[in-house]
């Protein structure tokens, strides 16, 4: 039996194939919304140009001697601070769609429950690559000495990877949380202590015993290190294997949480 | 081949925690016919609605769109349906093409098909010359008219208006009912929540007076403006002190009628405006003098005094939607 007229063909549940088309045209309207908006990047690319100059040449003589060395040890954990803290605005994007009415009408269309939030997490990444850039670019014009341009690559590679996998924390407080703000302080609440306890800023070997414990635990330190190691010097495989560990982990568990939250707003 | 009736449900429920948003609701709409749902705010119409179009599910009872039912086969009723809600599901940093260009492309339509079907209906809801324009920038009967256009992209059979003219200028509110009519002359069923009377009698070919989330009254226009009276005249003399007399003249006049007193006036409904001169002929013999004699067609406050004996409660507590309310 098919109900079917010319008009709007009988569609079942969306296939994997229907699933990644349609979260690539959710992620085409988040790229058309930058574009209308360019002065997001701007936005986007403040905080880390500041930290990377605070950082570098206020704390630079204290930390390693030279703001040159400093700048060497700390390019790469400002990196994997900053693609963290990125992370935070997808969920605070997912938040204000929800509220707006905007995933109701989303909801309504025959397509993958999973498609608005893949879709926004999809081209959030673009501005990952973008902020990677623009720090790495600074850090260029202040004088750090690149380890080679496809560690770069690599890097930018890995930072995407990761992001993708801890995303889904951030969609799962953008649906749970009740206001952009909540997601905000949620947000800066978790990050702020998870990368300061972390080989972003500092050697860990410079902590007290119970913070090495955890510093040497904590993915952005796995993270931070593997940013190190391909951008400028130290192991490149450890921490990059430690960090995709943490990714797949991260992402098994919030990814399920954040697509059941998700689906218990349609109450 | 498409089923008698495009909706049915039959005991539809939804409860949050203990408040009954819809309560054990029966209703059809016949393919190709326009269903009016009415009701005052918090009466349950948003609720019916969000369940009707799978974004919500029924605590009990069941429905069916389109011959699907509605929770075991949501991707079905999905493919058939279109929703414009009360709040505006378009993004408003996006044009009016791309916004429409992008439910096309959601909907597997290539993009060429994409673009000639925004086009086509941009044309079709008068946005032509707006089409390039951010929809931040559009009034509010363009928003609307883009939020329904949105809504029609994949032609769906099936239609859900929540209250589509709430907050519009009446020019704005007429141009919108033409393109539902225009709609419905194309074979479009469609089920439309209002809060006016007169939008679900210039609509709808069956009416559903809902109130608590309870259906308290179902009919054709016709039928139910002649239960209540399509017009309402409100008498009000000068003198308070013949209130009385006023009272005994109507008794007089209209047996059959239940007059409303409230406030120094006397509110009847009425279906034929030739009572008038007769009535102004006997006020004068009877020397009551009046500060107002109009004849109004009843609104919704004035149905649902006449249907459950108590007004409209337009009171903080029930202008809350009671989804707002259970989040």
């Amino acid at each position: 039996m098919t109900a079917a007229t010319i008009e709007s063909p009988v569609m079942g549940r969306p296939g994997l194939t229907d699933t990644v088309r349609q979260t690539l045209s959710m992620a085409w309207r988040q790229m058309v919304r930058i574009k209308h908006n360019p002065f997001e990047l701007v936005d986007l690319s403040l905080s880390p140009v500041m930290f990377l100059l605070l950082f570098v040449y206020v704390f630079g003589g204290q930390m390693a001697g030279s703001t040159a060395d400093y700048l060497q040890y700390v390019l790469g954990g400002l990196i994997a601070q900053n693609a963290i803290f990125l992370t935070m605005y997808t969920g605070t994007g997912i938040n204000a769609d929800l509220r707006k009415g905007v995933y109701d009408r989303f909801r309504s269309l025959p397509i993958a429950r999973s498609a608005p939030l893949a879709g926004k997490i999809f081209a959030d990444l673009f501005k990952q690559v973008w902020s990677i850039a623009i720090m790495l670019g600074l850090g260029l014009l202040m004088g750090f000495e690149l380890r080679s341009w496809a560690g770069a690559l690599l890097a930018t590679l890995a930072l995407v990877v990761f992001a993708l996998a801890i995303s889904w924390v951030s969609v799962l407080m953008g649906v749970v949380a009740d206001s952009e703000e909540k997601v905000q302080i949620y947000a800066f609440v978790i990050i702020m202590p998870l990368t300061f306890t972390s080989s972003a800023f500092v050697d860990i070997n410079t902590m007290p015993g119970f913070m090495q414990a955890w510093a040497k635990v904590n993915p952005v330190t796995h993270l931070a290190d593997a940013m190190r190691g391909l951008l400028s010097s130290g192991p490149i495989a450890e921490p990059l294997l430690w960090t995709f560990a943490w990714a797949v982990g991260i992402f098994a568990v919030t990814a399920p949480l954040a697509m059941r939250a998700y689906r218990r707003k349609m109450v | 081949m498409s089923p008698d009736n495009a909706i049915e449900t039959e005991g539809l429920t939804k409860r949050f925690g203990d408040l009954v948003a819809v309560d054990q609701v029966d209703l059809t709409a016949r393919t190709g016919t326009v269903l009016g749902v009415l009701g005052p705010n918090g009466a349950g119409k948003t609720t019916m609605v969000r369940m009707l179009a799978t974004l919500s599910q029924p605590t009990a009872g069941t429905g069916r769109v389109g011959g699907y039912d509605i929770v075991r086969n949501a991707p079905e009723v999905r493919s058939l349906i279109g929703l414009t809600g009360q709040f505006a599901g378009i993004d408003e940093l996006l044009t009016g093409e791309e916004n429409l260009r992008f439910i096309g492309r959601l909907l597997g339509m290539p993009t060429k098909d994409a673009k000639a079907r925004a086009r086509e209906l941009l044309g079709q809801f008068d946005l032509s010359d707006a089409a390039d324009k951010a929809a931040k920038a559009y009034s509010g009967g363009m928003r609307r008219r883009l939020d329904l256009a949105a809504s029609l992209v994949g032609r769906p059979q099936i239609l859900f208006l929540d209250e589509p003219t709430t907050g519009l200028d009446p020019r704005a509110r007429g141009e919108l009912w033409e393109l539902v009519r225009g709609l419905v002359a194309d074979g479009t069923t469609v089920l439309l929540t209002t809060q006016y009377l007169e939008e679900a009698d210039q609509l709808a070919h069956e009416i559903v007076v809902i109130d608590h989330g309870k259906v308290i009254a179902t009919g054709t226009p016709t039928q139910l403006k002649s239960k209540i009276g399509g017009q309402t005249l409100r008498i009000q003399p000068e003198d308070h002190g013949q209130l009385d007399s006023l009272r005994a003249l109507v008794a007089e006049r209209f047996p059959d009628i239940e007059p409303i007193v409230e406030a120094g006036a006397i509110t009847i409904g009425v279906n034929d405006d030739g009572v008038m001169p007769a009535l102004a002929a006997d006020l004068r013999d009877r020397g009551i003098t009046l500060t107002d004699f109009h004849l109004g067609l009843s609104s919704l406050d004035e149905v649902f005094l006449t249907l459950t004996g108590h007004r409209t409660e337009a009171d903080a507590d029930d202008e809350t939607q009671p989804e707002e309310a259970a989040k």
